[in-house]
């Protein structure tokens, strides 16, 4: 069997702010493999989030080890850190998080132009179903729209992850399916391992794995007998 | 303390940088409005009280010799308060100290009566006892400046006889505030003082026993000066007088207004920059403040506040930065104005200062600085106020972004959406990047238009003393000679070339215009003292006729072809009718030329020189020296390299100060633009560019977008603030512009690299500090919020 995409052990992570010790992970043991799709269920400040950062290359753990493939993240400086976004991870947010300036195909070249080996803006875009609107600024755009721009932007660079916090968080039922579509749609493609976090318990039904978190701790892991697909959910 | 003054003083607190920033771009206005109003009135107050207290005379006359019965006729001129006849003359001096020749202006005082006009401010020792045939006062800075003590001694040539001089005391005269020699372009203490001796002795030294040579008048206020001058010149033509006129013909007076005039010029021009930036520094920090708090302008309203209560608040914000740049203002142009006016004062010899305080400048100061910050508020605030609370409390519509150029451009070259974003961001708020533009160009031309100054007086150097004046000595007799005082001074130890001059006063018109002026007469073939024509190239004089200096062409509006009549105030006092027939250019004064024949032709006499310009062998200049020393014929030698080196020494002295005072100015404006822009654009723009960290792009690529903003806005300054530099510069040659001087406009290309440079700096400087906060971004907490 191939090595795990991540792998982390005994991961704490301690907020200090002033006299105040926040325990935000408290020794979170996780494996993902290469093209697995995993949901991330857990009430709010279960950690789930935070576990997400360090993984994505956004935070730093107080202890324990974070790998991706054979790199240990919890060794990497800022510098490699931002390389290690770049190069292998893609994110999706609750709130898009698109730069308003830029039209759709250009927010997702802003990505492509500093990538690796990245696929044609017009290209990630087909594969959400955004062909027709490219030249739309974000504003010209629904809220399901610019998540899916979103993902176009996070696949542009072909990524070895896929990491969304939240990407239905913002969106009604309806638009949340297609977005969820473009992200079941995306893992077959592309391989690409898929970690989405959600408090939707609706969602789980559609992964490979679900993963519970609760009070900074992994509570349960299980594997979903029957997946669905992302169309016959709702909420 | 209600509840929106503790908002706003949290605001301020928060926001201190940007406020301080702005606050000092108002100061920077407060100061210099300070400083130049009130260095001006101190100034001009000072003198003032000083020809007040000293009784300055208001005409003065010089003349061959007239006996003293004449002053009782003088007395009688209508409106004149008051007469003091006394002989004044220039002679030379050999001190022994001084390697070079130096000259006197020996005025007498009264034998046994107190000086009635003029007064002299004794700084120390006493007046030379009467009778006594040695001993004189002599100017403070002369003394000083030749380590002179009482009861020194120095010799002098008096009327072509060498006598040795005994110093009572010094002082200080109303007179003589800026004691310029013949030729002089600033004072040289050294080389050129004044002498003031009992009447007697100086009477009997130019056989002038029972007679004056110079006569000075006070008149009665409300008097018409120039019935006094006419009148005057009327008693006087018999006895050889050389025409009178006011206090604006005196040298030293006049020296002082060109100086005052300077100071208003300067005064008018920099406050209204500072003030024009910090009122759109204002409107631009207030709209992004009044947009990031607009849910709380409409809780306010929904709370039941006016909308001219939430509106009061948010003006006061601008009003608290405008107070504090007031008082940093006011401080600050006390202290530099109190400097200034003391520099002053050293220079100019004052024995007093009146350093006006007056309550109304520092209203006026004040008043403006908060004007300029209401005014900057107003249109923010007004936005506030008509404000409905519902709509407050949603969030603003989303910005909305256009392409500027066709879709098929951006798929034809590839530009980085990087740039993409700092392109639309710029043109999404065209105004305020406009604004932005406008505002680092005029820290350029804050430079540009005081830097070029420096180069300037080079030019006007290079021109009067390496193209025209270019003898390195000028000889000016006692009195008219022949032609063999000529070739006695080529003869001289050291030199190598000679040329003659004829000096003559006389009084130009034309028209209703009228100048008291001197025309010099120069050989056609002058090498040495040469007339400029246009483009300053060296002209031939021409033989017949009178060539105008360009300025004195203006000021009679008088062109080639045009008659003028000169009234010559010597000797006969023949009045003719010349036409003008060249226009010379030149810097220094206003100055006729004729060919020297034909000025004696004029003159009725035959070869007559009044001095010779010389250029000598400066390893000789030793032994040449010591014969001019003690030459009986000359009473002024000038000699133009040391003038020259003084007037660069005492440039450099204030060089450095001058400098650092204008390109602090430039930094205060540049950096308070570009960082505040540069707050407001990290503000707007945070968490797209915290976004672009998570994205994968680095530290460096993510601040290069604001910068890239920083730098498209400071290089499209560049042009602008040149070009309002140089207007700034004209303006200013306009106000420096005088009949004793005009400011060539010669703005050379370093100093807008210079001002480019130092603007430049500025912006990157303003910057980095704001870079540090874009490293500073929190890449988490951006996505866990909307907008």
């Amino acid at each position: 069997m191939s090595q795990p995409v991540f792998r982390t052990r005994d991961l704490t992570k301690v907020y200090v702010t002033g006299a105040i010790e926040v325990h935000a992970l408290r020794g979170v043991d996780f494996e993902a493999d290469a093209g697995e799709f995993v949901v991330l269920l857990g009430p709010s400040g279960s950690g789930k989030s935070t576990f997400l950062n360090i993984i994505g290359g956004l935070d730093r753990a107080t202890s324990g080890e974070a790998w991706f493939t054979d790199h240990e993240l919890s060794r990497f400086n800022d510098r490699e850190l931002t390389l290690y976004r770049r190069d292998h991870v893609g994110f999706v947010f609750q709130f898009y998080n698109l730069v308003p300036s830029l039209t759709a195909r250009e927010n997702v070249a802003l990505v492509t132009e500093i990538a690796r080996n990245p696929m044609r803006p017009e290209e990630a875009l087909a594969i959400v179903g955004l062909q027709d609107r490219m030249d739309h600024f974000p504003a010209q755009l629904s809220g399901g729209e610019q998540q899916r721009v979103a993902i176009a932007r996070a696949i542009a660079k072909r990524p070895q992850v896929l990491l969304c916090d939240e990407p239905t968080g913002a969106l009604d039922s309806k638009t949340g399916v297609l977005v969820l579509e473009a992200l079941t749609q995306v893992n077959e493609q592309l391989g690409a391992t898929t970690l989405i976090i959600t408090h939707n318990v609706a969602i789980q039904d559609i992964a490979h794995r679900v993963v519970h978190f609760g009070n900074g701790r992994i509570v349960s892991s299980n594997i979903v007998a029957e997946r669905k697909p992302a169309s016959a959910i709702s909420w | 303390m209600s509840a929106l003054h503790v908002k706003l003083l949290r605001d301020l607190v928060r926001l201190w940088p940007q406020a301080l920033a702005i606050a000092f771009v108002l100061a920077a206005g407060a100061a210099t409005l300070i400083l130049g109003i009130g260095a001006y009135q101190s100034l001009s107050e000072t003198r003032a009280a000083y020809y007040e207290r000293n009784r300055f005379a208001d005409v003065f006359a010089d003349l061959t010799r007239a006996p003293r019965i004449v002053e009782d006729e003088i007395a009688r001129i209508p409106g004149v308060s008051s007469v003091e006849t006394r002989i004044a003359k220039i002679a030379l001096l050999d001190l022994p100290a001084v390697a070079e020749p130096a000259s006197a202006m020996f005025v007498s005082i009264p034998e046994l009566h107190e000086q009635k006009l003029n007064l002299l401010y004794m700084r120390s020792g006493r007046l030379p006892l009467p009778g006594d045939e040695n001993e004189v006062v002599v100017s403070e800075p002369f003394a000083k400046a030749n380590h002179f003590s009482i009861g020194s001694t120095f010799e002098a040539i008096l009327n072509g006889r060498k006598r040795t001089l005994r110093i009572a005391g010094t002082a200080l005269s109303p007179e003589f505030i800026y004691s310029l020699g013949p030729y002089g372009l600033i004072p040289d203490d050294r080389r050129y003082g004044i002498v003031w001796m009992r009447e007697k002795a100086l009477a009997a030294a130019y056989d002038l026993t029972g007679a004056f040579s110079s006569v000075t008048v006070k008149l009665t206020r409300g008097a018409s000066e120039a019935e006094a001058i006419e009148r005057l010149d009327g008693i006087l033509a018999r006895y050889g007088g050389l025409g009178a006129h006011g206090r604006r013909d005196q040298t030293s007076h006049a020296f002082l207004d060109a100086e005052l005039q300077q100071l208003k010029a300067m005064s008018r021009i920099l406050p209204p920059v500072f003030l024009l930036v910090a009122a759109f520094l204002v409107n631009m920090t207030l709209s992004r403040l009044i947009l990031l708090e607009r849910e709380q302008i409409g809780l306010l309203k929904a709370l039941g506040y006016s909308g001219l209560a939430v509106g009061w608040h948010y003006l006061e914000f601008a009003l608290a930065i405008a107070c504090v740049g007031t008082a940093i203002g006011i401080g600050a142009g006390t202290w530099l104005g109190f400097g200034m006016t003391k520099l002053y004062a050293t220079f100019y010899h004052f024995p007093f200062l009146v350093f006006r305080t007056d309550p109304a400048i520092y209203v006026i100061a004040a008043g403006v600085t908060l004007a300029a910050a209401a005014a900057g508020a107003v249109r923010a605030v007004r936005d506030v106020v008509a404000l409905p609370p519902a709509v407050a409390m949603s969030p603003p519509a989303p910005a909305v972004y256009r392409r500027l150029l066709p879709e098929a451009f951006y798929a034809f070259i590839a530009i980085p959406q990087s740039l993409v974003m700092v392109t639309r961001h710029l043109m999404r708020w065209p105004i305020r990047t406009v604004s932005s533009i406008l505002g680092i160009a005029l820290a350029v031309s804050v430079l540009v238009g005081s830097l070029w100054a420096f180069g300037s007086t080079e030019f006007m150097i290079d021109v009067t003393y390496n193209r025209a004046e270019r003898q390195n000595a000028t000889i000016s007799f006692v009195r008219e000679r022949s032609m063999p005082a000529f070739y006695d001074a080529l003869s001289l130890p050291g030199v190598l070339t000679a040329e003659p001059y004829r000096s003559v006063p006389v009084r130009i018109h034309h028209g209703p215009v009228e100048r008291r002026i001197a025309i010099s007469g120069k050989p056609a073939n002058a090498d040495l003292s040469r007339v400029l024509g246009a483009e300053l190239k060296p002209v031939r004089m021409p033989e017949t006729g009178i060539a105008l200096s360009d300025a004195l062409a203006k000021i009679l509006k008088a062109q080639v072809g045009d008659m003028v009549e000169v009234e010559i105030l010597e000797r006969d006092r023949r009045r003719a009718v010349l036409p003008v027939t060249g226009i010379i250019e030149g810097y220094l004064g206003l100055n006729a030329y004729m060919s020297l024949p034909a000025l004696n032709r004029l003159m009725r006499e035959g070869a007559v020189i009044s001095g010779v310009n010389l250029l000598y062998d400066t390893a000789r200049q030793g032994d040449l020296f010591k014969r001019l020393k003690a030459t009986p014929v000359a009473n002024f030698i000038a000699l133009q390299r040391t003038t020259l080196q003084n007037f660069r020494d005492t440039l450099q002295e204030n060089l450095l100060v001058m400098i650092t005072v204008y390109v602090s100015l430039g930094v205060i404006i540049a950096f308070g633009v570009v960082y505040n822009f540069a707050r407001i654009s990290l503000s707007e723009q945070g968490r797209e560019l915290a976004s672009l960290r998570v994205l994968g792009f680095h530290k460096s690529e993510v601040s290069a977008i604001l910068l890239s903003e920083l730098a498209v806005l400071t290089i499209a300054a560049q042009p602008l603030g040149w070009a309002i530099g140089h207007l700034f510069a004209w303006a200013m040659v306009q106000g420096f512009n005088s009949e004793l001087y005009r400011v060539p406009l010669v703005v050379e290309r370093s100093v807008y690299a210079w001002a480019s440079l130092i603007v430049f700096a500025a912006a990157l400087v303003s910057a980095l500090i704001v870079r540090r906060r874009i490293d500073r971004l929190d890449l988490i907490e951006v996505l866990k919020t909307r907008e």
